[in-house]
């Protein structure tokens, strides 16, 4: 089983790593305690004390503020409850035109926008644009992931989720 | 029959003469005597009953004999590649040939598969349904399941993906009973439809897919029937290559059978039958493992569409010639246990074209994803599909309730909609923190060069050009995507040399190169596309088609990425191109983009098709007129501020990206520095992007505003027919996502929208 020092894995986080190195690493049988390594620097470089459970994304994670789990973004702000859809909490600008889609596509290289529409989602805090969408117009919001935290604690890792030790 | 049984080898003729001692007997040709449908009978009931396959509770060979264990696994899957990389020399097709598109697999009895070899693995299960719907249909009986029998399958509704992956099957006996199959699948060039190539556009109905071959019995005493032979060179526009595949499937199947007896030889034939079952047990076990290993249990959603775009199309009956919104709603759940379920419930309905898919299809364009992330490293075989719950609703595009729904292309739904599956991953590889493996989704691909007319040497001719099978792959969670040089559902990756399918084909090409703002923009972007500009040469008759995405994204981004670009149609017929090259004067090497276009600049035409939908059938061309390939790039991830100076340099300076687009979208200031050579300034595009930050924040509204602002357009129905027929057909088809759908805009519980039709 391989080892991996926690300079590679935040190489790996900060997109510094040597692609060869990284290649060797999906190669690799996977280093069991990577989630480990991983949660304790993520913990560490965040601005806040709340206690991470889970990475969401690259900018979102599930955390226990104290009193409850919830959604955060690394700027500190809370989107509430992480079974429910952080989305909801979220800024919305939504790209239902060709002059719109042409910022970012060129002409005939996007969608089009009565066929479908690309929904930016924003943090309200940082102003991060943390997913976007395409889907047709009136489709719902997705929900992209809504983890079993505890099931993946006490069943997969085999102790308790952090704010319950 | 004596000169046929000179084709035979030593151990087939004893298998022969071995198995006519049970005849007139009630003895089957499975193991101790039993028919081979009581057999999977046996193995269905362990399965239930237990949890386990043929209720293995331990893997008493693996634990007891570790070493051999191994040994054995190593030496079937070497006989199985040693089988590819031999059998792909006897066929002439640049699919086979040269971009490797087989495969092949080893079968218990009941049709499990035990070990495939690299190539097109798509087939480690679809050909399992094959030999299990024969076992089920009684084919010991009659047809006759006997040594040097040679079966064939291309029937997606028995199992397969679309009838131009075609399957052949050789049971393998030893003393008697039937141990094993052996099976290869290649992709044809052309398949006989109504339209031509290996992914035609035209049928609307399975009459219209092209050579059906439903699990018949071609051959005895290990020759191919001559009447199938002529039937099948009848049937196709490309027999010669049809024959030399067909004979490269076969001697890939003997040599796997020969591999088969000499391991049985080895190892003897208790150990050989203890080894086909545990490694499948052994296969379900490791899935679940890795799940466990490298997932995180939750409920995942990730719905992708895409666009088919037939309104009006002339050469299709009127029922066929409409434009139809496909919708992937993909579920994934992954429980404690380490199940893994993949729901489509919410699918829309199968349609009068040629894009539906079977069951099976969908099990194998799962499976091809799964092998390149889940199980890259293990042992493959049909015990990770035991691990697996695979949900397509009745009525479904990917569950059609009548054969009758063609299914020829089905992968022009298979590829998008399972991208669902990988960003599913991706969410589950960040949380882990498996970086390495993520991507974000991968490139569509298409527009392919196919068709048919008569090529340089007069001859007809008909093609599919595969190198469609290189694409722009998904921005990484650490980097971008690779540019044009995969392609995951189809993990051979390589484009072929263009003088190849040159040779093949009666077209120049005229450059080939990547394509600029094709793919998805993101901290990390997707993989560029690369085109494809042909030129008609040496031909007096040339009829092409074109197929992709083209008015929906399909390789949706994540994190904050953007989808990869669509395509379009851009070909000009009857121009300048004689006197261009007359007088030396410029022509079109790629396009570029349509607002950069060498296609709009270095050539002259009467008529020029530049259309923004992305299919078309077939369509006339004469000698030196050009035809534009569009493939697609992969989708970005991360916010696209977030990206590195130096990469938005290098996409400038290598043309991945417009200034005015890295501007935009980058927030990067940039500075054209002399010889179309370009620079970003830090501290500036820091400003500047502070300042687009700022623009998010001042245009973008909370999502509960814009949710009541927006009911109301679909209350009133306010979009275009195909959008309004999707979201009718996936409410009528599920009773669910009905419930989600009305749920979440607070609708009536009747509530459908109102269409003309």
């Amino acid at each position: 089983m391989p080892e991996y020092s926690r300079e590679r894995i935040e190489s790996l986080i900060d997109g510094t790593i040597p692609f060869d190195d990284a290649k060797d690493m999906m190669s690799a049988y996977k280093d069991s305690d990577r989630f480990d390594t991983y949660r304790e620097i993520l913990q560490e470089r965040a601005e806040w004390d709340d206690t991470i459970l889970l990475p969401l994304t690259d900018h979102l994670y599930v955390v226990n503020n104290g009193s409850e789990r919830i959604t955060k973004c690394d700027c500190g702000h809370e989107f509430g409850d992480y079974r429910e859809n952080w989305k909801h909490e979220a800024l919305i600008n939504v790209r239902d035109s060709r002059e719109d889609l042409q910022e970012i596509y060129p002409e005939a290289m996007h969608s089009d926008p009565e066929w479908m529409v690309l929904r930016e989602y924003f943090c309200p805090g940082c102003k991060t644009q943390l997913e976007v969408e395409a889907v047709p117009p009136g489709y719902p919001i997705i929900f992209d992931f809504r983890p079993y935290i505890d099931d993946f604690y006490e069943d997969w890792l085999g102790r308790n989720a952090p704010d319950k030790q | 029959m004596a000169s046929e049984q000179d084709n035979l080898t030593d151990r087939v003729r004893a298998e022969q003469e071995r198995l006519s001692e049970k005849t007139g007997t009630d003895e089957g040709i499975g193991w101790n005597g039993q028919s081979i449908k009581e057999m999977l009978e046996t193995a269905e009931r362990q399965y239930e009953e237990t949890g386990h396959c043929y209720g293995i509770d331990e893997l008493e060979l693996k634990s007891e004999t570790p070493i051999e264990y191994e040994k054995i696994f190593s030496q079937l899957r070497g006989g199985l590649v040693n089988a590819r990389e031999t059998a792909l020399n006897i066929s002439a097709s640049p699919i086979v040939k040269e971009i490797g598109e087989l495969s092949f697999m080893l079968y218990t009895p009941e049709g499990d598969s035990v070990a495939l070899s690299t190539g097109i693995i798509v087939h480690v299960h679809t050909t399992s349904d094959a030999i299990k719907w024969m076992i089920r249909q009684d084919y010991e009986t009659n047809p006759g399941i006997e040594p040097g029998d040679i079966f064939c399958n291309n029937d997606p509704h028995i199992g397969d993906v679309h009838n131009t992956d075609v399957q052949t099957i050789v049971p393998i006996f030893w003393e008697g009973e039937l141990v094993a199959w052996a099976g290869g699948v290649t992709h044809e060039v052309d398949i006989g439809a109504s339209s031509p190539g290996g992914d035609p556009v035209g049928p609307t109905s399975r009459y219209d897919d092209g050579f059906d071959i439903p699990a018949m019995k071609i051959g005895e005493n290990d020759r191919l029937d001559a009447d199938y032979e002529k039937r099948a060179e009848m049937g196709v526009r490309t027999p010669e290559l049809w024959k030399l595949d067909e004979r490269c499937r076969l001697a890939g199947c003997h040599m796997v059978r020969d591999a088969v007896h000499s391991l049985i030889e080895e190892e003897g034939v208790d150990t050989y039958k203890r080894f086909v079952r545990e490694v499948i047990e052994d296969g379900r076990r490791d899935f679940k493992q890795r799940i466990r290993e490298l997932t995180v249990p939750g409920r995942y959603r990730a719905p992708t569409f895409t666009d088919v775009p037939l309104e009006g199309e002339q050469g299709l009956p009127k029922r066929s010639a409409n434009d139809d919104m496909m919708h992937a709603p993909l579920e994934v759940n992954i429980e404690s246990d380490g199940s893994f379920e993949l729901d489509f419930d919410g699918a829309d309905a199968q349609g009068e074209h040629v894009f539906n898919c079977t069951p099976s299809a969908l099990q194998g364009a799962i499976w091809v994803l799964l092998t390149q992330t889940i199980i890259p490293n293990d042992k493959i075989n049909d015990g990770a599909y035991y691990a697996t719950e695979t949900s397509a609703p009745e009525g479904a595009w990917c569950n059609p309730d009548t054969v009758r729904a063609a299914t020829a292309d089905a992968w022009h739904f298979l590829r998008p909609s399972l991208s669902g599956m990988i960003r599913s991953l991706t969410r589950s590889f960040n949380a882990r923190g498996y970086i390495e493996e993520m991507a974000s989704s991968y490139g569509d691909t298409a527009n392919y060069f196919q068709g048919e007319g008569t090529d340089m040497f007069g001859e007809p001719f008909a093609t599919l050009n595969f190198e469609l099978s290189s694409q722009g792959f998904g921005a990484r969670g650490f980097t971008d995507g690779f540019d044009a040089a995969y392609a995951m559902w189809n993990p051979e990756a390589d484009l072929g040399e263009v003088e190849v399918w040159e040779l093949l084909e009666p077209a120049l090409y005229l450059g080939r190169r990547l394509k600029p703002n094709s793919a998805g923009m993101g901290k990390y972007r997707g993989g560029s596309a690369f085109e494809s500009v042909r030129m008609a040469w040496g031909t007096d008759e040339l009829y092409l088609q074109n197929n992709g995405n083209a008015l929906a994204f399909n390789s949706p981004g994540m994190f904050g990425g953007y989808p990869s670009s669509t395509g379009y149609i851009h070909n000009v017929r009857d121009n300048d191109m004689d006197e261009r090259i007359e007088n030396r004067d410029k022509y079109p090497i790629r396009d570029g983009t349509p607002e950069d276009s060498q296609m709009f600049d270095y050539v002259d035409g009467d008529d020029r098709q530049f259309e923004e939908r992305g299919t078309s059938l077939l369509e006339e061309y004469d000698e030196r007129d050009l035809y534009l390939s569009v493939n697609r790039g992969g989708a970005g991830l991360g916010d696209p501020l977030e990206r590195d100076i130096e990469l938005i340099e290098a996409d400038l300076n290598d043309e991945h990206v417009h200034p005015e687009y890295a501007e935009r979208v980058y927030g990067a200031h940039v500075t054209e520095v002399g010889d179309g050579a370009y620079e970003v300034d830090p501290e500036e595009t820091a400003t500047k992007r502070e300042r687009i930050r700022e623009q998010r924040g001042e245009e973008a509204m909370p999502v509960d505003e814009w949710m009541e602002q927006r009911r109301e357009d679909v209350v009133e129905g306010n979009f275009i027919p195909v959008v309004k027929r999707s979201y009718n057909e996936s409410l009528e088809l599920s009773e669910e996502w009905d419930d989600h759908f009305r749920s979440f805009w607070d609708l009536p519980a009747d509530f459908t929208f109102e269409t003309e039709d």
